[in-house]
This record gives structure tokens, C-alpha cells and sequence, in this order.
């Protein structure tokens, strides 16, 4: 995003509630969304994330407070008289259509004359490249051309707003990788507000500029993906995002002199020699290695520290073989920068 | 090697159940064979086998004196088929096959929809048993209630009456040729009866295929600036239709084939079930019968024929 440039709110939550009978699926919740961002809501499923893209479509009623669309209030307002649209879970491809007759949807109910129609559609096909696709049926695509297909879909209106639910969930891993560069790279041609949902931090930290991360109806953490995974605001936030080791109450006061709550990433821990000196701006802990776990790229470390409490530890593999010669049973000492304690709030 | 541990299980012992269901492992084509054996005998020696017979039969003519069927090739019955007074009967049998078939969509859509889309839990068990109910129930019984309701003395002329309505009936009985006396003896009342009657069979299928159909179709249809009913036309219907189809074939073709309601509701005119009955069972005319059959048969093909043009298989 341009910090230059003021922009306006695309979308604003102020205060809203969201009740299924007697679940609460989305808690006093105030939100605002820039124009022209990226815009990740992030949270485990159940936590509210869909029911609020759901809100924005449409195709649910807040149970109080309100949505704006640029200023707009959206109470009552029809998902048909919305001026945003919607890249389904499951795509929601109409079957008995051609895949240029999908794309053409939302022109031909505005009726679009033919010509204009086919080479809109045309356009859009190019802009997800797939130009070869119109006249096939979605039943003869695969997984990821419909999820093309349904994003072509919802841009030819060119709404203010795109809503994305969970649209790479169904994909496998390395087509699932190749589409958040290229729903990136889209959204930077096409220029639209994307509100993206899904419940893969990595995916969210890949493709947002700002990321807002749900737990239970409300939201814990709203930031750029650096603050949230480098200053995760809140206990949830620093285990959901990434894996944190989270210190409380006696523990926290032990390592760190405070009782106040701390998170600290695992890359951000070293292991040393039981003996080894602790360096002035650095704590330290002893402890014995419970589990060792090789990944690959780097090896993962559990270590039961001295007088309660477990450490995460991740080392990179840069040289041959395993970073640290630790074996299950061995005493080693965990150190850590001072800096790189994160106070998070209570829960 | 060294020692496992792992002693190699011994062969189970033979037993024929055994032998017999590895030969049916072995050869997937013999258990097709075995499972379908009995049915196809009965589909293609009885089922077919004496529809073949009866459309030979439309072909044969009888001795006049003896009243015995002649196997001599002749049009001579068909000729007979297409005189004013038959011709009558089957143009009239499809007209109320029509009807039927055009009020049973337009009745039990909506029913279909709210079911599949509406209708959870109790609710939708409550509604299955009042659309299935009936069909437990003799169809006799049901026809002969629908006389009495129907009769001048019955609960519908006397409701009427309470609401003073009786004389919007008696305008409506007065429509010429598909008026008449009372209700119970006019075209209507059959009409009325034969709708109630295969209703069911519009429903299942039409509900069946709107099940079927997610309901994020509907919202995206809604997201893309589609009103409720463009969204009705362009996703619901197409989608439905195979089921409509499907439901239509099914009232249709027992409207053009039943010959107990043209007996009991509406004036006695003869419709193609009818027709046959007499023809078979009264007069013993067997290859007049057997051509009246053949026009049901004719028309239901032509009727497919046409569905699968409309494109109502295409989603199947």
C-alpha cells in the first residue's frame, strides 16, 4: 500500500453482532477496511470469519450494529443491489452453463449487449489465462481452471469490493502456492478491494497487507502480516500465527523477572552447552531435550526446562547434518535476546 | 534372513462358500451375470416379450364369426384407430394428460421447493408423509371419496354455498364441453381427481432435483445483481427441469393410461384406458385394444424424444 495517498474506507464494522439462535458467531466487532487492499481474515473455523464476509454479501443480517460500503449503510440493501461480489468455497460454477456464460452472468443481467459481453469475457479469461476455456462446460475443467473461472466471475462487474471465502482450500499445496502469487498479481492489475477469508496463516501472511485474525466472534489483532507475526498482540495471535512459546504467572516470572505474559518465537531461541555463558543482553534457561524432530530445512527442539515449563526450539540446518549434535536426554541451555521477548495481554 | 518373529499364517482352510466367493473375486463379469440373470429373464421374456406380442396383435385382425385372431399383416386396425370416435378418445386422453401433467408442475413446484429448500427436521418428515400418505391408502377408496366430495350433496357444494359462491360453480359447470351436471360428472371434477390422485409423482422428482441443487448457486446468482426471479429462470428452473421431466413422465403417461377415474368422475365418455378395457375385456376386439395401447406408447416416445431436444437430460 501507498502510505502517501489518503484512502478512503471501503468497509466499515461498527459494533456488529451476529447471533445464530444461541451462538454468537460474530461479537460487537468494529473493523475498517482501505480501499485498494488486500485485506486477510484469519482465524481457526467457527471464529466468525466467513459469517462476517457473508455479512458484507449479503446473504446474512447483522443482529446489530452496522456495515457501511463506502459510507453507504448496507442494512436491508439486497446482495443483488450490493456493489460487491463473491469467489465461493466451492466455486459455485452454475453447471448448466458454459464457462463464457458464467463470466457473462452479472453482464447479461445488466444486459450488456452480446458484443461488449463476449469481449468482456474474453478480457477476463486472458486476465486469469485461460483464453482457450469459453466454450466448456465447468464440469470439464479442473479444480484450479474453476477457481479461475469463479474469480473471472466475480471481477467482470468490477465491484468495490471482492470477497474471497477460503477459495484456494480445495487445491493441493504447490497449485494452491502458484495461485496467492497470482490472486496477488491480480488484485495489484485489477486494482479492487480484496477481503480474503481463510484459516492458513501462511497463506495470509503471503498475500495481505493487512491481516485481521479472529478467535471466537471477535477479532484479537488487526496489523500488516510483519506486526502481527513479529508483535502478536495477544496469546492466540502468537500460537495461531506461526508457533510462539507462550510464558505465564510463575514461568514467565522465572525467564524473564515479570509476571506479565510473553511469547517468544522458536527461530528466535538457541541451544548451547549446559555451561555456556549467557551474553549481557540475553537470558537464558537450562533444561533437558525431550524430542528431536529433523524437517529438513531446519530442526525442531523440544526442551523441558529446568522447574516447569517447555520451549520450542528451531534451528536452521546450514551446515551438514544436524545445527546442534543434541540427542534426546542431553542438558543443554536455551538463550535468548531480551529484545525478542513479546509481552502479550492476558486472555 | 533373521528372526522376525512373524510366522507366515497357514492357508485357511478350503470350504466351498470360500471357493465360490473367490471365483466371484476373480471374475467381476460373472458377478454382473449372477446379479443381473433373473432380472433381465423377467424384463426381457415377460416384460417385453408380451409388449412385442400386443403390438403384433394392433397388426392382426380377427375373424368376424369366429372372433379369433387371424396372424395376417394388415393396417385394416389402425385404419379403424383414426375414425372421428377414436381418434375422439385419444385426442381427449391427451388434453387431460396434458392438463394434468401442466397443473401438477405448476401445484407441486412450490411444494417441491419448500421441501428441498425450507423444510428441516420434523417439518420436512411431516411434509414427505403428507405428500407419500395417500399413496397408502387404497386408490379406490381416494377416488370413490373424491365422488362424494365432488356430488352435488357433497362438502365442496355446500362450502360453496356457505360462502355464496355457488354461483361462480355453477358458471364454471356451465363452460360448455368441459362443464356438466355437478362437479363429480364433469370434466373438472375428473380433472381435479387425476391431479390429486399423481401429484406425489410431480413432487418426489422435483424436490429430488432441487435438492440437489447447492445453495450457493442461488447466492451467487444473487451476488452477480440477479433478482429473485431471474435467479428462478436462469439457475433454479434449468436445474429442476430434469426433475420436472422426470415428474411429468411419470403423470402423464398414468393419466393417458388409467381407465378407473374416467369410469367413476366425469360423464362416462371413454378415454384411451378406458377404451381398452372395454375393447379387451367387453367386446373382445383384441387388435383394436391392443392399438389403443400402442398410442400411449407412441406418444410417451415422442414426449421424450422432444424432453431430450429441450435439453432435460443434459444434467443427468
Amino acid at each position: 500500500m501507498d502510505a502517501e495517498t489518503p484512502r478512503s474506507i471501503a468497509i466499515r464494522f461498527s459494533g456488529v453482532t451476529k447471533q445464530f439462535g444461541t451462538v454468537r458467531a460474530v461479537d460487537d466487532l468494529s473493523l475498517e477496511i482501505v480501499d485498494g487492499e488486500f485485506f486477510s481474515m484469519l482465524g481457526p473455523s467457527g471464529s466468525g470469519k466467513t459469517t462476517c464476509l457473508r455479512m458484507i454479501a449479503g446473504f446474512e443480517q447483522p443482529t446489530a450494529g452496522s456495515i457501511t460500503l463506502h459510507d453507504k449503510e448496507m442494512a436491508g440493501v439486497p446482495p443483488y443491489e450490493r456493489d460487491v461480489n463473491t469467489v465461493f468455497q466451492d466455486y459455485a460454477l452454475f453447471p448448466h452453463m458454459t464457462v463464457e456464460d458464467n463470466i457473462g452472468y452479472g453482464l447479461m443481467i445488466r444486459k450488456a449487449p452480446k458484443a461488449e459481453r463476449h469481449k468482456r469475457v474474453q478480457e477476463m479469461l486472458e486476465l486469469v489465462r485461460l483464453p482457450d476455456v469459453g466454450k466448456r462446460k465447468p464440469s470439464q475443467l479442473s479444480g484450479g481452471q474453476r477457481q479461475r473461472i469463479a474469480l473471472a466471475r466475480a471481477l467482470i462487474n468490477h465491484p468495490a469490493v471482492l470477497l474471497l471465502d477460503e477459495p484456494l482450500g480445495a487445491l493441493d499445496l504447490k497449485l494452491r502456492q502458484q495461485m496467492q502469487v497470482e490472486l496477488k498479481t491480480i488484485q495489484r492489475e485489477v486494482g479492487i478491494t480484496f477481503i480474503f477469508v481463510t484459516h492458513d496463516q501462511e497463506e495470509a501472511l503471503t498475500m495481505s497487507d493487512r491481516i485481521a485474525v479472529f478467535n471466537a466472534g471477535r477479532i484479537e489483532q488487526v496489523g500488516t502480516p510483519n506486526e502481527i507475526y513479529e508483535n502478536p498482540a495477544t496469546p492466540f495471535v502468537a500460537t495461531f500465527v506461526g508457533t510462539s512459546n507462550v510464558y505465564a504467572g510463575e514461568v514467565a516470572l522465572r525467564l524473564s523477572g515479570s509476571e506479565q505474559p510473553f511469547a517468544i518465537r522458536p527461530e528466535k531461541l538457541r541451544l548451547a552447552l549446559p555451561d555456556d555463558p549467557t551474553p549481557p543482553d540475553s537470558r537464558s534457561a537450562p533444561g533437558i531435550v525431550h524430542d528431536v524432530v529433523y524437517l529438513g530445512m531446519n530442526t525442531r527442539f523440544l526442551i523441558d526446562l529446568d522447574g516447569g515449563g517447555e520451549a520450542i526450539v528451531i534451528a536452521q540446518n546450514i551446515e551438514h547434518g544436524a545445527a546442534v549434535s543434541a540427542v534426546r536426554g542431553s542438558r543443554v541451555r536455551v538463550i535468548w535476546k531480551q529484545d525478542s521477548e513479546r509481552r502479550v495481554q492476558h486472555d | 534372513m533373521t528372526e522376525t518373529g512373524i510366522t507366515l499364517r497357514a492357508a485357511p482352510p478350503a470350504s466351498l462358500w470360500r471357493s465360490v466367493l473367490r471365483f466371484f473375486y476373480r471374475h467381476p463379469n460373472a458377478t454382473l451375470i449372477a446379479l443381473l440373470a433373473l432380472p433381465l429373464l423377467w424384463m426381457v421374456v415377460i416384460y417385453f416379450s408380451s409388449i412385442l406380442q400386443m403390438v403384433l396383435v394392433s397388426f392382426y385382425t380377427t375373424d368376424s364369426l369366429s372372433g379369433r385372431i387371424i396372424p395376417k399383416f394388415t393396417l385394416a386396425t389402425y385404419q379403424q384407430l383414426l375414425q372421428p370416435a377414436n381418434l375422439d378418445i385419444i385426442l381427449r386422453s391427451v388434453a387431460m394428460a396434458a392438463a394434468v401433467t401442466i397443473a401438477a408442475a405448476i401445484v407441486g413446484f412450490p411444494i417441491s421447493y419448500y421441501i428441498a429448500r425450507y423444510a428441516r427436521g420434523r417439518t420436512k418428515v411431516l411434509f414427505f408423509l403428507g405428500v407419500m400418505m395417500p399413496l397408502w391408502s387404497s386408490y379406490l377408496v381416494r377416488v370413490y371419496a373424491w365422488k362424494l366430495i365432488l356430488s352435488n350433496e357433497g362438502i365442496l357444494n355446500w362450502v360453496l354455498a356457505q360462502l355464496g359462491l355457488t354461483g361462480v360453480l355453477d358458471a364454471v359447470l356451465s363452460i360448455p364441453s368441459i362443464g356438466g351436471a355437478s362437479l363429480s360428472t364433469s370434466y373438472i371434477g375428473m380433472f381435479v381427481v387425476f391431479l390429486y390422485i399423481w401429484l406425489p409423482y410431480m413432487i418426489l422428482p422435483t424436490q429430488a432435483a432441487l435438492e440437489r441443487v447447492p445453495k450457493s448457486y442461488l447466492e451467487a446468482s444473487a451476488d452477480m445483481g440477479a433478482r429473485p426471479g431471474m435467479t428462478f429462470r436462469k439457475v433454479i428452473l434449468p436445474l429442476a427441469f430434469p426433475g420436472v421431466v422426470a415428474g411429468s413422465i411419470f403423470t402423464f403417461s398414468l393419466t393417458l393410461g388409467d381407465y378407473i377415474i374416467p369410469g367413476i368422475i366425469g360423464n362416462s365418455a371413454f378415454f384411451i384406458g378406458s377404451a381398452v378395457y372395454t375393447f379387451y375385456g367387453t367386446a373382445g376386439t383384441f387388435p383394436l385394444a391392443a392399438a389403443f395401447t400402442v398410442v400411449p406408447m407412441a406418444i410417451m416416445g415422442v414426449y421424450l424424444l422432444i424432453a431430450r431436444k429441450l435439453g432435460a437430460f443434459d444434467a443427468l
